[in-house]
C-alpha cells in the first residue's frame, strides 16, 4: 500500500547583522570564548534588551522577498520563552510568539515536475542562545556565550512537502533566497542556517499523521539522510502495527538514523508571556517602503526576464539564478557581450567555469576568471579569432593566472589564422603534398576531403580558421 | 545640620561654609552611631565614599558643581553601582560586586553626588516591611520595634534617622510610598519611563520604577531633576524635553500668599475611604485634606470602582514578571551556587532554594503557576485586562480632577514580625499603592502627621502622566503651611 510523506520545515537563518540582536556585541564567528559577550549577553542583574533595527530591517526584507507588503505584521510582540539551561544566560529566550513579524509568505522553485511553491506559516525574531563545551573541563562543562543573542529569523513553512528530495530543494531555495536579500550568510557549517524538519506518513488523501520533529540539520545532505530514514522508520513502525508518538527527535550522522530526544509528555512548558522590557515592534509604511526600493531584482524576476531578454531555457534561467553571485556574474558577462550572446555567455558559465569552479572548491565570486575576463575570451570566439577548442586552452591559461584572453592568445600564437591569402597559400602546398586523396576525393570519395582538411588544420598547427579553410578546399577542388 | 534642605546644604558647600568631605563623614558618623539600632544600611565604604566626596570639593572649587554636587546620597541595594557590592537583599547576589553603574546612579555621579552606602531592603524588592532581605529587617526609627516599611525601607529608615540628607529607592506597588509614610518622610514614584531601569535589578519590569525619597517635596524636585531622563539603554524609557521640577514649586495662584492652591482640583476617591481603613489614618489624612482646602483647592469627591481588584491583578502581574525575571539567578555564571549538588538539575534547585529567601520564592511559585500553559489566559490576560480598566478609572478621575489625594497605607508602620506569617494581610498593605503602579502614573506621599503609638502617617498624592511638577508644588505648599515633615524621631538628634 502506499504511503505520503508529509513534511514542515523549520529554519533558523542567522541574520548577518554586525551586533546581536539585543546588545551591542559583536556577532563575529570564531572568537575566543566569551569574547564577545557582554554584560546584556552574560545576563547581569539589572541589564534590558534593547532591539537592533538592522535585525529588524532584515526580517522585513525577507518578507517583501517571500510575499510582499502584505505578509510584513505592522506590529508585532517579543516573548519571553522560560526554561532553564546554562547556555541560556537570563532564563529565557526573547522570541516572538503571537505576533510575529512575518504571517504567511511563500518560496518557489524548480523541481523535476516543474514549478513547486511551499507555504511559509510565519517569520520571527529571535535571540540564538550560548554553547555548552563538554571538554576539556575536566568532568565539567564550560560555557561560551559569544553565540548568545545572535539575531535568528526562524522561518516556518506549512506542511507542503512530499519526499525528502523536495525538502533539500526548499532548503536550498530558501538558502539562496536568504543569501540573495544579503540577510543571511548561509554558512552551514558555522550554524548561520540549520534546519528542523517535521515529519509524518499517511496514507495519500488521509488525514495528517502524527509528526516527529528532527532538530538542527546543518547540512543538505543530512536534511535528506535524516527524512529518508525517519519516514521509513515511521512507515515500518506503522506497518508493523506500532503507532507514531509525537516527539523530538536527533539525527545522528555517523549512524544515518534518527534517535528519540523527548516525547510531548516531557515536552517543556514555556510560560511564553510577553516581554516587558520590550514595547512591541511597529513598522511603518514608510520604512516598508524604502527596504522594498534597496530590495535586488528576486530571483523569480531574473528567470523570467533572463527567459524573455536573452531567450534563455527556463534549465538555464533556474541555474544561473541559484544564487545572487552567479546571478551577478552572467549579466556582467553578458553586459559586455550583447543579448544576441547572452547564450554563449551561459553556456560557458553554467559548463566550462562551473566545472572548474567546481572542481577547485572554491565559489564564483573568488573566481580566478572574472566576468570581464570570460567576456574578453567569448568576443574572441565571437570575432572568430581563436576557434571555441582554441578558447578551452586560453581558459585554462587564463584560471592558471596568465592573463587575460587577449594577452593569453597573443602570448602564444593562438590567433586563428583567417587571412585568405595565407590560407589559399597553405591550402595550395596541402593540395600538392597529397596528390592522392585530391584524386580519391575526385573519384568521389568524400572521407578524403576530411584528411585533406586534416593535413590543413595540421599545416596551420591548429591555428586556421576551419570554415575558412573548408571553402577554400571546395573551391580549389572544383576546379 | 541634619534638618537642612538639599538646598540648604547645597549653598554651604557652595560658599565653601562646608566641604563634601566634612558633610559625607558626618553624615558617615551618623551612620556608624545609629545604624546598629536600625539596620538600614547594608554596605558602607567609607573610603569610596570620600573619594567621591573629594572629588565634589575639586569641582566647587574649580566652579563646576551643580545643585547635587558634594551632596551624600543613600543607594537602594537594587541599584548597581561600580565596584560596590549590590546585593539586592538576597543571599543569592550576597557575592555580587557590579562591574557597571545603572542609569541612575550615572546620573548622581555625574552630578557629584556621592554615594554614601547601599542601603537595606525586602529581598528582590519583594515585600512592604523591609523584614525580608537577608541582612536582616530594617528597623523604624520612630520604634524600633515596628518595621520601617518596605520594599524601600533601608532608604526611608536612613532619611527619617537623619542618617542621610537623601536616598534612592524603587517602587512596583508601593515601595517607595509606603516606607516613606510609616517612616515619616518623603519619597515620589514618577510616571513610568521617566527615570531609566537600566541597572536596576529587575524585580516586575512593567511596573518597576526608580524614584527619590527625602524629607521635603523640594528635595525631591532637586533629586528628580538628575534621576529623570531618557536612557537608550531602558527601550520602555521615555524621551521628553528635560523639565526643572523646582520651578514651579513656589508657584501660587492669582489668588494669592494664603491660597496658593487655588483653582487646583484635589479627587478623593470613596474607595481609600472604606473598610480597612485605621481610624487614626483616617483622621490624619481627614486633616491633611482641610489642610489642602483651606490652601485653595477644591475637594471633589470621585470614585475609582476597581480599586479593589488592584491588589489581586498586581499579585498575578508582579509575581508573572518576577518569576521570569529571577531565572537568571541560576548559579551558572555569577551569584549563589550551592556548594555541594549532584547533576545539572540538581545545581539549579539547591542553589536557588538555599539563595532564595520564602517570600521570594512564593512569588516565582505564583508568578510560574499564572504563567502555566491552561492557566495563562485566566490569571495573567485577564490582570492585563483589569490593569487596562484601572487606567482607564483614573482616566475617567483626571477628566474632574488634577490630582487624587488619599492615604498612602492604611496603617501605621505596624509591629516587626507581625505579619510576616501572614502574605495575604502583607500584600493588602499595598492596597492605595499598586494601582499607580499598574496605570504607570506618578504617585507621592509625604508625612500629615501621627496615629497609633505616635507613627507617622503618610498622604498620598497622585497625578496624571507626568503631572509630577503638579503634585511637587501642591506638596511643597502643604509643607510650607506645615511642619509634619520637620519632626524627627526621637534618639535620633
Amino acid at each position: 500500500m502506499d504511503w505520503e510523506i508529509v513534511i514542515g520545515i523549520e529554519t533558523h537563518a542567522q541574520l548577518s547583522t554586525a551586533s546581536k540582536i539585543f546588545s551591542g556585541a559583536a556577532t563575529q564567528f570564531g572568537a575566543a570564548p566569551n569574547a564577545q559577550a557582554c554584560a546584556v549577553d552574560i545576563a547581569l542583574p539589572g541589564v534590558l534588551p534593547v532591539l537592533n533595527k538592522g535585525a529588524v530591517e532584515r526580517a522585513v526584507r525577507f518578507g517583501l522577498a517571500a510575499g510582499g507588503i502584505d505578509v510584513i505584521n505592522r506590529r508585532s510582540v517579543f516573548a519571553r520563552k522560560n526554561y532553564f539551561y546554562p547556555d541560556l544566560p537570563k532564563g529565557y529566550q526573547i522570541s516572538q510568539y503571537e505576533l510575529p513579524i512575518v504571517t504567511g509568505g511563500a518560496v518557489s522553485f524548480l523541481t523535476q515536475d516543474g514549478e513547486k511553491t511551499v507555504r511559509l506559516t510565519r517569520a520571527h525574531l529571535e535571540e540564538d542562545a550560548g554553547k555548552s563545551l563538554h571538554e576539556d573541563f575536566h568532568g565539567m562543562s564550560g560555557i561560551d556565550l559569544n553565540r548568545a543573542g545572535t539575531p535568528l529569523l526562524e522561518i516556518v513553512t506549512e506542511p507542503d512537502m512530499r519526499s525528502a528530495e523536495e525538502a533539500v530543494a526548499y532548503a536550498k531555495a530558501l538558502h539562496a533566497l536568504v543569501r540573495w536579500i544579503g540577510i543571511c550568510d548561509g554558512n552551514m557549517q558555522e550554524g548561520s542556517f540549520r534546519c528542523d524538519a517535521n515529519v509524518s506518513v499517511r496514507r495519500p488523501g488521509g488525514p495528517l499523521g502524527t509528526r516527529r520533529e528532527i532538530k538542527n540539520l546543518n547540512s543538505f545532505r543530512f536534511l535528506q539522510q535524516a527524512i529518508e530514514y525517519e519516514a521509513r522508520w515511521q512507515i515500518g513502525t506503522l506497518e508493523d502495527g506500532g503507532s507514531i508518538q509525537q516527539a523530538t527527535v536527533l539525527f545522528d550522522p555517523d549512524t544515518g538514523a534518527t534517535r528519540m530526544m523527548r516525547t510531548k509528555e516531557d515536552a517543556h512548558d514555556y510560560r511564553y508571556f510577553p516581554d516587558p522590557d520590550l514595547l512591541p515592534l511597529a513598522i511603518d509604511e514608510e520604512m516598508i517602503r524604502r527596504i522594498e526600493s534597496e530590495l535586488p531584482e528576486l530571483p523569480a524576476a531574473k528567470r523570467e526576464r533572463y527567459r524573455l531578454k536573452f531567450g534563455l531555457p527556463s534549465a538555464y534561467a533556474a541555474s544561473l539564478t541559484q544564487s545572487i553571485e552567479v546571478a551577478t556574474y552572467f549579466e556582467a558577462a553578458a553586459a559586455e557581450l550583447g543579448c544576441d550572446n547572452a547564450k554563449l555567455a551561459a553556456n560557458w558559465i553554467l559548463g566550462e567555469l562551473a566545472g572548474s569552479l567546481n572542481s577547485a572548491g572554491i565559489d564564483i565570486s573568488a573566481s580566478p576568471v572574472s566576468s570581464k575576463q570570460l567576456a574578453g575570451l567569448l568576443l574572441r570566439i565571437h570575432d572568430n579569432t581563436i576557434s571555441g577548442k582554441m578558447a578551452k586552452d586560453v581558459f585554462d591559461a587564463m584560471w592558471a593566472g596568465e592573463g587575460d584572453a587577449d594577452s593569453v592568445i597573443a602570448k602564444r600564437g593562438l590567433k586563428q589564422i583567417s587571412d585568405a591569402g595565407e590560407l589559399e597559400k597553405i591550402v595550395d602546398g596541402v593540395l600538392a603534398a597529397n596528390p592522392k586523396s585530391v584524386e580519391e576525393y575526385r573519384a568521389g570519395k568524400e572521407k578524403a576531403f576530411n584528411a585533406l582538411v586534416g593535413q590543413a588544420m595540421k599545416a596551420t598547427r591548429g591555428k586556421g580558421n576551419p570554415a575558412q579553410i573548408n571553402e577554400i578546399l571546395k573551391k580549389k577542388l572544383a576546379r | 545640620m541634619i534638618n537642612a534642605t538639599l538646598k540648604q546644604q547645597s549653598a554651604l558647600l557652595a560658599q565653601k561654609k562646608l566641604s563634601s568631605v566634612e558633610l559625607t563623614r558626618f553624615y558617615l558618623d551618623r551612620v556608624a552611631r545609629l545604624d546598629p539600632g536600625l539596620n538600614a544600611f547594608v554596605t558602607i565604604d567609607a573610603e569610596r565614599s570620600l573619594a567621591q566626596a573629594r572629588a565634589a570639593d575639586a569641582l566647587i572649587a574649580a566652579g563646576g558643581a551643580q545643585p547635587l554636587t558634594g551632596i551624600p546620597v543613600a543607594h537602594k541595594d537594587i541599584f548597581c553601582a561600580k565596584g560596590w557590592r549590590t546585593s539586592c537583599g538576597s543571599k543569592m547576589l550576597a557575592n555580587f560586586v557590579s562591574p557597571y553603574d545603572a542609569h541612575v546612579v550615572e546620573k548622581l555621579n555625574a552630578a557629584g553626588a556621592v554615594i554614601l552606602g547601599k542601603t537595606n531592603m525586602d529581598e528582590f524588592a519583594m515585600g512592604s516591611s523591609s523584614e525580608t532581605g537577608y541582612q536582616g529587617p530594617v528597623k523604624n526609627p520612630w520604634d524600633p520595634t515596628r518595621v520601617a516599611g518596605g520594599s524601600s525601607g533601608g532608604s526611608a529608615a536612613a532619611v527619617a534617622a537623619r542618617m542621610a540628607p537623601a536616598a534612592i529607592g524603587t517602587d512596583t506597588g508601593g515601595s517607595i510610598r509606603q516606607p516613606a509614610a510609616l517612616s515619616g518622610i518623603c519619597g515620589l514614584k514618577p510616571t513610568y519611563g521617566m527615570v531609566s531601569r537600566y541597572g536596576m535589578v529587575a524585580f516586575a519590569s512593567s511596573l518597576d520604577q526608580g524614584g527619590p525619597m527625602a524629607k521635603t517635596a523640594e528635595d525631591l524636585a532637586l533629586m528628580l531633576n538628575v534621576m529623570a531622563g531618557f536612557d537608550a539603554r531602558d527601550s520602555t524609557s521615555l524621551e521628553r524635553p528635560a523639565e526643572d521640577y523646582t520651578r514651579a514649586l513656589a508657584a501660587s495662584g492669582a489668588t494669592g500668599r494664603d491660597r496658593p492652591l487655588a483653582g487646583l482640583r484635589i479627587g478623593v476617591p470613596k474607595e481609600y475611604f472604606g473598610e480597612g481603613l485605621g481610624s487614626d489614618v483616617a483622621a490624619a489624612v481627614e486633616a491633611a485634606l482641610a489642610q489642602f482646602e483651606k490652601l485653595g483647592a477644591k475637594r471633589i469627591a470621585i470614585s475609582l470602582p476597581n480599586s479593589g481588584l488592584s491588589v489581586p491583578a498586581y499579585y498575578v502581574i508582579a509575581p508573572a514578571e518576577a518569576s521570569s525575571n529571577l531565572s537568571r539567578y541560576d548559579g551558572v555564571r555569577y551569584g549563589y551556587r550551592a556548594p555541594e549538588y549532584g547533576d545539572l538539575a540538581d545545581m539549579y534547585a539547591k542553589s536557588r532554594a538555599q539563595g532564595f529567601g520564602a517570600e521570594v520564592k512564593r512569588r516565582i511559585l505564583i508568578g510560574t503557576y499564572v504563567l502555566s500553559h491552561g492557566y495563562y489566559d485566566a490569571y495573567y490576560l485577564k490582570a492585563q485586562k483589569i490593569r487596562r480598566l484601572i487606567a482607564q478609572d483614573f482616566a475617567e478621575a483626571y477628566k474632574q480632577c488634577d490630582l487624587i489625594l488619599g492615604p498612602t497605607s492604611p496603617s501605621v508602620a505596624f509591629g516587626l514580625g507581625a505579619k510576616v506569617s501572614d502574605p495575604v494581610q502583607m500584600y493588602l498593605i499595598d492596597i492605595y499603592t499598586v494601582a499607580a503602579n499598574l496605570a504607570g502614573l506618578p504617585a507621592m506621599s509625604i508625612p500629615c502627621g501621627f496615629g497609633e503609638g505616635g507613627m507617622p502617617v503618610g498622604l498620598q498624592i497622585a497625578g496624571n502622566y507626568f503631572a509630577e511638577a503638579r503634585m511637587l508644588q501642591a506638596a511643597h505648599q502643604y509643607q510650607l503651611a506645615t511642619d509634619w515633615h520637620l519632626r524627627q524621631p526621637a534618639g535620633t538628634e
